[in-house]
């Protein structure tokens, strides 16, 4: 980013200066919340005074002040412990992960406290935990995760992965509204990498719909974050071969929009899902399970999956570009696929 | 065992608390006890269908504590913390029916023992069993009160056992970098399930645990209601004034085993026996008579007002249905019109805490250095890995795409760089939201 000066310190928060990278579609997001609503406060390590590791808060400090941008000790439990207690009294949280690899920290607090209130005792806990996710930066074993599965694994949760500035911004807003806890995955990879001119107005993107980033009639792929611009890659390549793939960007994986994505098999008979996200256990598995439920007869050929390898994230980057999936990786695939 | 007295403590005088008072402390730990012993006979009978906890010996502690909080204030209890629930408001119905898994209870049957809670009236949050959640949440309950301007006070308990869990650590020490007004009561009852103190904590005294936070202690006669009651007032009052949070160590003993299915064989026959001389009732009764501030005949009136009052909320909880089946799926999320709706309540002026009042500048002051780089000066190193590097060249690179690293589409200019050895990531002319 070469502005000095944060889009968010112009009042309206947008800027409408311009394209907004993802990094800003986040800032912007949360600098309208907080303008609109006294309510909302943000907490989390290193997010006031040095706006956050990645300036996703940079400037909120100076205009919303000590109160409502809460700078931290190293201590995820606590950041989500805090979150909740004040959801209570009708504030409305924002907390970050400095990486979302550290959300195994507060993992307990997470699945057992935040997530159990409204089901055990009606207590809503409207609060977003959001953070930097995902590889393909050589961030290492302990900077690249996205452990949204463990996540999706946990009633009472909403999990949202956007992969454009629109949607990062848009579902941002929706999940700080939202009167459930909702976590939101923001890929690292992507922060500064993708521009997209947003709306001057207020808008949200709700939560629980999946969009077709690009039609096609031969296969559907289904992808997230950071593989859905892959996933678009691959279809590109296939379109020179004659295969026109579908891909349907997933944006929420809880609750999933089963409707969308079985409209879309109803169409092209066949399913690749890809994920960044390790193989055993991700959503790929989840969504062979729903289509084996509700769509098989609409089944041409076996749902395929392209993702990351069953192992840790490596650091060597020929080790991680081995690891994570690409599109050569998703074009092989889908080609297998697309001959059934 | 030597128990330091808090500094307020003192002798007690009949003139430390009104007749009210004495007399209400000597109610509910009476009502306490009673519907503790109501519960294990209902347990005898089979009609609690999960664990049965005892606070048999600890009931000054829940008591003395909980009454020392105003109505607005927050508390958050554990399992042996029975009597703080009763001074709070909650009926014996409700901690019946939690127990006996019944649809009128305030779970509907979704979760048994004090695992509940009351956000709107009594406010109460619902404790879970992994010990020490409580601390960050009420650290943040109390935060939010102050910021609200509320001029709450935030009061939670934890065992001697519990004091050792990871989160204890992060929630007391995050509520003292905060000065939360948070009040922390430390039952030491000596033992964690079959564990003793000694064996779990190198301290002599528990309290000491607050001098890693910088903050005030106190440790207390955990049998002793008036000696708890005004520790305890002591730290609220301190508490709410802005002084930070307060950990009291309240010495005491699990008469009973961790729960109802344990015999407690592993406590010293003495240790039990030393401990059940120092009945909290008894002792409470023994001052109450000694003052004149209770006589055979107010007793029995006491008496026989629980006995009514039990029978007629037993009778309620058995005639309670169990929850119909299907209410199992629902309730996960909060949806629609029904979904309880939670409005911050501001007593102070809003303007305060937003712009351009809030506003502030953005700097770390260093006492005897002065002030450090905010977050505006744009000049901060990004984080490693998210900045577009230079594209790699990745072998599969050539075969996909053309090499065109930025890519502007339709009305929206949607840039891509990529580094993964991939040209143009995305396309947007035929994308559509939904």
């Amino acid at each position: 980013m070469a502005s000095s000066k944060p889009n968010c310190n112009a009042a309206g928060g947008n800027g409408s200066g311009g394209p907004a990278t993802f990094l800003e579609a986040i800032k912007q997001a949360m600098f309208e919340e907080m303008e609109r609503d006294p309510a909302v406060v943000v907490i989390g390590e290193d997010v006031g005074v040095y706006g956050g590791a990645f300036k996703t808060s940079e400037g909120l400090l100076e205009r919303f002040g000590w109160e409502r941008v809460i700078d931290t000790p190293i201590s995820e439990s606590a950041i989500i412990g805090a979150a909740c207690g004040m959801s209570y009294l009708g504030l409305r949280p924002i907390c970050e992960m400095q990486f979302i690899d550290f959300i195994a920290c507060c993992f307990n607090q997470l699945t057992n406290f935040v997530a159990k209130g409204h089901y055990l005792w009606n207590a809503p806990a409207p609060i977003v935990v959001r953070g930097p996710s995902g590889g393909g930066v050589h961030g290492g074993p302990f900077h690249s995760a996205n452990p949204e599965m463990y996540f999706v694994h946990t009633p009472g949760l909403k999990v949202i992965y956007p992969s454009t500035p629109y949607d990062a911004k848009g579902l941002l807003k929706a999940a700080v509204r939202d009167n459930n806890p909702v976590l939101f995955f923001e890929h690292k990879f992507l922060y500064r990498r993708i521009k997209e001119e947003l709306p001057a107005e207020d808008y949200i993107v709700p939560i629980g719909k999946a969009a077709v980033r690009r039609e096609g009639r031969h296969l559907t792929i289904l992808s997230y974050a950071a593989m859905m611009h892959t996933s678009l890659e691959a279809a590109e390549a296939l379109a020179k071969e004659g295969i026109e793939a579908e891909v349907i960007d997933l944006r929420t994986l809880l609750p999933l929009d089963e409707e969308t994505i079985l409209q879309s098999v109803k169409k092209t008979n066949k399913v690749l899902v890809v994920h960044e996200d390790t193989k055993t256990g991700g959503i790929a598995g989840e969504i062979a399970a729903i289509l084996c439920e509700k769509a098989f007869g609409d089944l041409d050929g076996p749902l395929m999956r392209v993702t990351s390898l069953d192992t840790a994230v490596p650091y060597s980057p020929p080790l991680e570009e081995y690891f994570l999936p690409n599109a050569r990786k998703v074009f092989a695939a889908a080609k297998e696929l697309a001959h059934y | 065992m030597k128990v330091n007295r808090p500094p307020t403590a003192g002798e007690r005088t009949k003139k430390d608390l009104t007749r009210q008072q004495y007399l209400d402390l000597y109610y509910y730990l009476r009502l306490n006890r009673a519907v503790e012993d109501t519960m294990v006979k209902l347990f005898r009978q089979n009609k609690i269908v999960g664990g049965l906890y005892s606070s048999l010996g600890q009931e000054a502690i829940s008591v003395g504590s909980a009454y020392a909080l105003e109505k607005k204030d927050w508390l958050a209890p554990m399992i042996r913390n029975i009597g703080a629930l009763l001074v709070k408001g909650v009926p014996p119905r409700d901690i019946f029916m939690q127990h006996m898994a019944k649809y009128d209870s305030p779970t509907k049957g979704k979760d048994g023992t004090s695992h509940f809670g009351d956000l709107d009236n009594l406010h109460i949050v619902s404790p879970i069993s992994m010990l020490g959640d409580l601390i960050p949440v009420m650290a943040g309950v109390a935060i939010a009160g102050r910021y609200l301007g509320q001029k709450i006070v935030a009061m939670t308990w934890i065992g001697d056992g519990g004091s050792s869990t990871g989160v204890f650590h992060e929630g007391m020490n995050f509520a003292a970098t905060q000065k939360a007004p948070f009040v922390l009561i430390l039952e030491n009852n000596l033992w964690a399930y079959s564990t003793p103190v000694r064996r779990q904590v190198p301290l002599e005294n528990l309290a000491d645990r607050a001098k890693a936070y910088g903050i005030t202690s106190y440790i207390v006669d955990g049998n002793d209601v008036v000696a708890m009651y005004k520790t305890a007032k002591e730290a609220v009052d301190r508490a709410r004034t802005g002084e930070g949070p307060i950990l009291i160590e309240a010495k005491t003993f699990r008469r009973l085993g961790h729960a109802q299915h344990d015999p407690a064989e592993y406590v010293p026959k003495e240790m039990r026996a030393y401990w059940e001389a120092r009945d909290p009732i008894v002792l409470y009764e023994r001052f109450l008579v000694s003052e004149k501030l209770l006589d055979a005949k107010r007793k029995k009136e006491i008496e026989d007002k629980i006995d009514l009052l039990l029978q007629k909320e037993r009778d309620f909880a058995e005639n309670s249905p169990m929850p119909p089946a299907e209410f199992a799926a629902e309730g996960v999320y909060c949806t629609g019109d029904a979904c309880h709706k939670i409005q911050p309540k501001w007593e102070r002026d809003k303007r305060e805490v937003m712009p351009p009042r809030s506003s502030v500048s953005a700097v770390w002051t260093v006492e005897g250095f002065g002030a450090g780089k905010g977050s505006s000066g744009g000049i901060a190193p990004i984080h490693f890995g998210d900045t577009a590097d230079a594209p790699e060249k990745a072998e599969n690179e050539e075969k996909l795409t053309p090499k065109n690293p930025i890519k502007t589409i339709g009305k929206k200019s949607a840039k891509v760089a990529s580094a993964r050895g991939a040209g143009a990531l995305r396309r947007r002319t035929q994308g559509k939201r939904r």
